[in-house]
């Protein structure tokens, strides 16, 4: 019998994401909260209309709410107890577990993808209802950067799901710890210049407005932070699910 | 073939299981029985790779469990019939694990029929599911991929008797044709109907093991009588150990 292909893998832990109402309902939601977002900048605020505004009014509620997906796709198997079956149809579980990566990364793109679908509708909307000029100029490395940043907290919240492994537990960690570290350094004096180098949300700031202007050392600020919030608990988290022991309670 | 050789599984000091040792061959229905708590699952989940082993050694089909590549095309196991995503429908379940093991969706809607659920009730999310439902869809996972081999935990529990009587039906089949069986139960009688050979533990170790017909008549009475005597011996009596030894030499 032929090993099974990492591909096969990745489709069906997609699949998994998508098959059930709540997490069908998740991902309506954020978009749905996303195209909410946009109404309030487009026909409410002032000024803030041009696609550029609304491109980047879509990365809070992204920011926010996608990584819940990946946090959920790695830690269904222990909240809805299918990593019975699911580790004995494939028991290479880092496999499993990378496909899960994989595959949360594909929805958190694609989900890129409809935000900035959403940002030219209402701008198109703003434009033909309002007075508002068009104005759809938006520098590339504003693009990738916003993509870049979705992967990385997509990952982020696939790798505190593989750790935690208990879906209540890794989102308020998802969220408090980076958030608590974040004060604290504001408030640590002799940690304020390092902050950079160690917290993934001082060092990705720049990546949403242009990733192309951004220096060397701002890349290498998002590389340090990215292995301190996303390599380590990833790792940590594929060897966790690979060594824990796999039960129905 | 299943062959555990001194498995042991150590919780700090509790000791779940303690140097079990027996093979489940082709062609037989080995019946692996004993009280809740006696370690059954844990021998059952360490002999499918999902629960690291203390020492000892698990092998299925002459290999530890995770070195099978694609297992679901040679072992179908069921462990816990109530471990599905609530959220899914039962055809979604068994549509998921088919696209995993590489079979068609055909399939999906043969063991449907094969396990009696109807295509309505497949089409029904697991939340809403009986017992005897999950068990069904258990089985029908199991079976999916055409395995050689079947391990199944206490899939006669929440079964009305057509049920398990249809199950003893489809496991006698499924020997008949050469495929092995290891089912754990603590339904003494349904055992007793449906294994060919016994495997009885109790508080983590063998306390008895042969064939069916050996077990019933050298006690000369009910396999349960046996049964409860030698699971409540195990508690009392730290030499149990050789009862297992010596009931195992005459059953050969």
């Amino acid at each position: 019998m032929t090993a099974i292909p990492f591909t096969r893998l990745t489709l069906v832990e997609w699949r998994k994401q998508l098959d059930t109402r709540a997490g069908l309902w998740l991902l309506i939601s954020i978009a749905l909260i996303t195209a909410a977002v946009l109404a309030v900048m487009a026909f409410i605020g002032e000024g803030a209309t041009s696609f550029e505004a609304l491109y980047f009014g879509t990365s809070t509620p992204i920011g926010l709410l996608l990584p819940v997906v990946g946090i959920l796709a790695a830690t269904s198997e222990w909240s809805q107890r299918t990593g019975l079956i699911t580790f004995t149809l494939e028991p290479r579980r880092t496999r499993v577990g990378l496909a899960k990566l994989v595959a949360a990364l594909g929805s958190g793109i694609a989900f890129f993808a409809v935000a900035v679908a959403l940002a030219a509708v209402f701008h198109l909307a703003v434009v033909a209802f309002t007075d508002a000029r068009a104005a759809w100029e938006i520098s590339a490395g504003a693009l990738w950067g916003g993509l870049l940043l979705t992967v990385i907290y997509m990952a982020q919240g696939v790798a505190f799901g593989a750790l935690i492994q208990n879906t209540a537990g890794a989102i308020v960690a998802f969220f408090a710890l980076p958030t608590s570290f974040s004060l604290v350094g504001s408030l640590v004096g002799g940690l304020r210049d390092v902050m950079p180098w160690i917290d993934l949300g001082t060092a990705t700031e720049p990546l949403l407005f242009d990733a192309g202007a951004m220096t060397g050392e701002q890349w290498a600020h998002v590389a340090t932070s990215s292995a301190i919030w996303l390599l380590l608990p990833l790792t940590l988290g594929l060897i966790r699910i690979a060594r824990s022991e796999i039960k129905s309670a | 073939m299943i062959t555990a050789d001194h498995l042991t599984r150590r919780y700090g000091d509790f000791t779940a299981v303690g140097n079990v040792t027996f093979e489940a061959r082709p062609g037989l229905v080995t019946g692996f029985l004993g009280p809740n708590g006696a370690g059954k699952s844990t021998t059952m989940r360490m002999l499918c790779g999902l629960t690291p082993v203390t020492s000892g050694t698990a092998h299925v089909l002459g290999m530890p469990f995770r070195e099978l590549t694609n297992p679901g095309r040679r072992v179908g196991v069921l462990l816990d019939a109530s471990a599905q995503h609530a959220g899914r429908t039962g055809r979604e379940a068994l549509t998921v694990s088919a696209m995993l093991m590489g079979v068609g969706r055909r399939r999906v809607t043969e063991v449907l029929d094969l396990v009696g659920l109807t295509p309505k009730e497949a089409d029904r999310r697991v939340r809403g599911y009986s017992l005897g439902m999950r068990q069904r869809l258990g089985i029908a996972n199991a079976l999916l991929g055409e395995p050689e081999v079947l391990i199944l935990d206490e899939p006669a529990n929440g079964l009305d008797p057509a049920g398990i009587r249809w199950m003893r039906d489809l496991l006698r089949d499924f020997v008949r044709s050469g495929g092995t069986v290891l089912l754990s139960s603590h339904l003494l009688h349904e055992v007793e109907k449906v294994a060919d050979e016994i495997v009885v533990i109790g508080n983590g170790r063998i306390v008895a093991q042969g064939s069916t017909e050996f077990l019933l008549s050298h006690s000369q009475r009910s396999l349960e009588d046996l049964f409860l005597d030698l699971t409540a011996d195990v508690s009392r009596d730290a030499a149990a150990p050789a009862t297992h030894e010596s009931t195992r030499e005459n059953a050969r």
